[in-house]
């Protein structure tokens, strides 16, 4: 491997993509600084969770309400796809063809998808066990926490339909390789702050 | 309180009894009239005013350009507009101060107002002054200047600058709104749970407040990013980063805060709201809730942003205390040290707002410290601006003015900051008006007096001619002493025990004091007055003080080596910096104003209806969720995302402008230039000065 110039960590596209590498700089510096924020926000929430895990006020707890066996199953969900979308910023990097791309982009799409579905049971069924955000402070912080990672997650799958609707539009010009590039450090970045609940609220909860 | 016999269907909570008068008609006591006229008043001075501004639009056919405007992306015209915003705000929040000061001037037994009125005045007059004043004022100065100063072209970001823009207005215009309609919240500007929560206040004040905060703070958040990404990517080639012009530095650290301290804003207004509208639990008095996690956060956000706001000033008063002394800054490196350290430190003091809330003294003792801490800093920065006067030719200018009277009055409001970062200080003090003198100390001479003098330091090279001086310095008089009048006595009011926001007192020892207060708020509208008839009078006079030349102060940065005002893409050919104060190095050289070798063809941005569309929809989705229409928050949720997408396939987002064009505009403003008449600087200040310096000889005593 020749010593490429690194312009953002993460995947580069390389000088073989021309204007679009070189827009990366600013533009994936900026969405870095983004996902910086971002991760402040979730950190203020973890914060809250963190303090409001004992504020049950004679509420269902964590071992009343959590079911490890489906966390488990969205985690291994959630990283199957970070792997998937990292197999479609190959594609598009080595200039694979589109329908490989959009293959790999779909599968990822499928794999959030079922994570949402399994959360989206999970929280039903913790609903029906008395679990509601109105019973108590710590069930309000899961609510806050969780959930806003699973919204981040529903962004995350239309914007991946808006950029496979881009590229049936308009191919694999420069706005789709940017959109591409900036969704995967999106979708890396909600994996790894899945893992943080994962650890922290089902593990931690149920430990 | 029931609005169901006066609610239109689809219009939720709103009903008739949300008009400020509807009140005094119900129930016409002498109390309720008074409040009621009030109110009304500054509601059709809203209405009013927003008909009068239509219809002159619509008169003199600005449509168009005002639409040019609000699509335009040019950082230039967005730091203006914010400008803009914020004048207008300042005005309506001044107002509101006048209003407080006459209240307790006369509040001996009670006043004329009610007390939920006073509690509504003491919240708008805090939440405007530091969200739609402030933070715009400070927004649009980097806009104007920082870009130039880096010899950019543009922001990073320029659409998401116009974004940026957009939510802030709509932040703006909502608290304008709860003039009109409803009534705003009366928790103070950092509105406290659990009395903010549904259960004590279920009225719709709270909710304006919380969703002007979310608009604001987003926009601030977009701000930040885009401000820090530019000054990193977007520098001329050969500006090191110390190299950058002390306004820079202050707008980078300022931009790297608001992108670490807003979400804990953004997640302490969401928490508030889930509390309020679904509710949850996490403030509340019962079943877990926690009050304590509100101050935690919002002081989180809400320490550094009192940097955010003072950090950009001090850029401000660098760059005029050395242009005005004509002379390099003094102890640049010791500067821009102390600048990263106030931005650490501010992080580490949050606590200090709450010292009597019941941690232990340990926890007090070491935030104390770290309070006391920031002074060391800011002491250096005095220092070093009272060395780059030092043996300079100082020139008694408008900027000048206020940059003199701020060491002054802002060491002093420093002073009684250390005594309050003492906790046992504290402890006596606390919640007395002693701490609102203190922080209008640090606030008025230090963030204002920064904005203004900015504002008339650049506005030749926003606008291309001068404002007057005359006005601008009776103003910044006024100003001066309005604000001694009328901040000084309340420490020694907060020290005979006067609880701030106190609509009224039994103590009579009170009332001379709070009458010297009242004067200097009548003085500090005078100062108001003043500017507006300056810029009355610049604008009628514009034509004997333009500075086309682009160099009316003899300036040092980059922002001065082009055109009053600058072309759409700033500099016709992008400069080559070797040092700091590169614009003077080419004076002094003589290579300052010369032709390049070549033009190249430019890319611009195009027009965009984002901004214009973001702060449409983010002011209608709050305002039906203020008022629960929900038929509106739903429509205006699937316009916000319908809006992105679609902003996602747009293509062809920029246009070329030819290097004949570029060529054509440069050198016709060098022909300027060659004509214009170098001035010394006695002549600053003459309609002779059109933006050219004259350079002293070479080896001649400075």
């Amino acid at each position: 491997m020749s010593h490429e110039v690194m312009h953002h960590p993460g995947i580069n596209l390389g000088p073989a993509h021309g204007e679009a590498n070189e827009i990366a700089k600013t533009m994936l510096f900026g969405f870095w600084a983004f996902l910086m924020s971002d991760a402040i926000l979730f950190g203020m929430v973890f914060a809250s969770y963190v303090t409001s895990v004992h504020a049950t006020a004679g509420g269902p707890g964590p071992k009343d309400l959590y079911n490890i066996r489906s966390a488990f199953i969205e985690t291994l969900l959630l990283l199957a796809s970070s792997f998937t979308f990292g197999m479609a910023s190959l594609a598009l990097k080595y200039k694979h063809s589109k329908t490989r791309l959009v293959q790999w982009l779909l599968v990822t799409l499928l794999l959030g998808m079922a994570f949402l579905g399994f959360e989206v049971h999970d929280f039903l069924t913790m609903i029906a066990k008395g679990g509601t955000p109105e019973r108590s402070g710590f069930i309000s912080a899961f609510f806050d926490l969780v959930p806003l990672h699973g919204l981040h997650v529903t962004g995350g799958c239309i914007w991946l339909i808006c950029l496979i609707g881009q590229m049936a539009r308009y191919g694999i010009d420069t706005q789709v390789k940017l959109g591409v590039l900036r969704l995967a450090l999106f979708w890396h970045f909600l994996d790894i702050v899945w893992i943080a609940i994962f650890t922290i609220v089902y593990l931690g909860g149920l430990a | 309180m029931s609005t169901a016999p006066f609610s239109p269907p689809l219009l939720g909570r709103l009903g008739w009894d949300s008009l400020p008068f509807y009140h005094m008609l119900q129930d016409p006591t002498r109390e309720n009239l008074v409040n009621g006229c009030i109110a009304g008043g500054a509601a059709l001075i809203v209405v009013f005013g927003t008909i009068i501004v239509f219809a002159l639009i619509t008169k003199y056919r600005k449509w168009g350009i005002l639409w040019q405007w609000m699509t335009s992306p040019d950082h230039k015209k967005i730091g203006i507009m914010y400008v803009v915003i914020a004048l207008v705000m300042l005005a309506r929040a001044l107002i509101e101060a006048w209003l407080m000061r006459l209240q307790q001037a006369f509040g001996l037994g009670g006043g004329f107002l009610s007390a939920n009125h006073f509690a509504q005045l003491f919240s708008t007059h805090g939440t405007i002054m530091i969200f739609f004043m402030v933070m715009p004022f400070l927004i649009g100065l980097i806009n104007c200047v920082m870009p130039q100063q880096i010899g950019a072209r543009d922001v990073s970001f320029p659409v998401l600058n116009s974004i940026s823009l957009g939510l802030t207005a709509a932040g703006a215009a909502l608290v304008m709104v709860s003039l009109v309609l409803g009534h705003f919240s009366t928790g103070g500007w950092f509105g406290y749970p659990p009395y903010t929560e549904a259960s004590f206040s279920p009225g719709v004040g709270p909710d304006y407040w919380i969703w002007a905060l979310v608009l604001s703070g987003l926009g601030s958040t977009f701000t930040g990013i885009n401000f820090a990404v530019t000054i990193y990517k977007e520098r001329a080639p050969g500006m090191k980063l110390m190299h950058m012009p002390l306004f820079t530095w202050t707008s980078l650290c300022t931009a790297i805060m608001m992108i670490f301290a807003m979400p804990p804003l953004t997640v302490a207004m969401g928490q508030l709201g889930l509390d309020r509208y679904l509710g949850f639990h996490f403030f509340t008095n019962t079943l877990g809730g926690n009050m304590m996690h509100f101050a935690n956060l919002f002081w989180l956000f809400g320490h550094p942003e009192v940097y955010i706001l003072i950090l950009p000033a001090f850029g401000v008063f660098s760059e005029v205390f050395a242009t005005f002394s004509g002379k390099a800054l003094f102890g640049y490196k010791s500067l821009v040290m102390a600048t990263m350290c106030i931005a650490i430190l501010s992080f580490t003091v949050w606590l200090h707002h709450y010292f009597t809330m019941g941690q232990g003294a340990d926890i007090n003792a070491v935030f104390g410290i770290a309070s006391m801490l920031i002074g060391i800093p800011t002491g250096v920065k005095i220092y070093d601006w009272m060395w780059t006067m030092f043996r300079g030719r100082v020139r008694f200018t408008t900027p000048m003015i206020y940059s003199i009277a701020f060491i002054f009055l802002f060491v002093l409001g420093g002073m009684s900051g250390i005594l309050l970062a003492n906790p046992s200080i504290d402890y006596q003090v606390h919640n007395t008006v002693f701490l609102v003198a203190h922080f209008h100390n640090v606030a008025v001479p230090g963030v204002l007096f920064g904005m203004l003098a900015g504002y008339t330091f650049w506005f030749p090279k926003a606008f291309g001619f001068r404002l007057n001086e005359r006005w601008g310095k009776l103003s910044a008089w006024c100003w001066i002493f309005g604000f001694m009048l009328a901040f000084f006595p309340l420490y020694a009011l907060g020290i005979m025990g006067l609880p701030r926001r106190s609509a009224g007192y039994t103590q009579s020892s009170y009332v001379p004091l709070e009458a010297v207060a009242f004067v200097g708020a009548c003085l500090v509208v005078a100062a108001l007055a003043a500017l507006v008839i300056q810029i009355w009078v610049s604008i009628r006079d514009r034509d004997q003080n333009r500075v086309p030349a682009g160099d009316p102060w003899d300036g040092r940065s980059l922002e001065w080596a082009n055109a009053a005002p600058a072309p759409e893409y700033n500099f016709a050919v992008i400069p080559t910096v070797s040092g700091r104060d590169s614009f003077t190095t080419a004076k002094e050289n003589g290579t300052a104003y010369r032709k390049p070798d070549k033009y190249l063809d430019i890319k611009v941005p195009r027009n965009s209806v984002m901004g214009p569309a973001a702060g449409a929809i983010g002011f209608f989705l709050a305002f039906g969720l203020v008022w629960h229409i929900w038929w509106l928050v739903i429509a205006g949720f699937i316009a916000a995302v319908a809006a992105m997408i679609g902003r996602g396939f747009a293509r062809d987002t920029t246009r070329t402008i030819p290097a004949a064009q570029v060529r054509w505009e440069y050198e016709r403003w060098l022909d300027v230039v060659a004509a214009a008449h170098a001035i010394s600087r006695a002549d600053e200040n003459k309609p002779v000065n059109q933006g050219l310096a004259a350079q002293p000889p070479v080896g001649a005593a400075p």
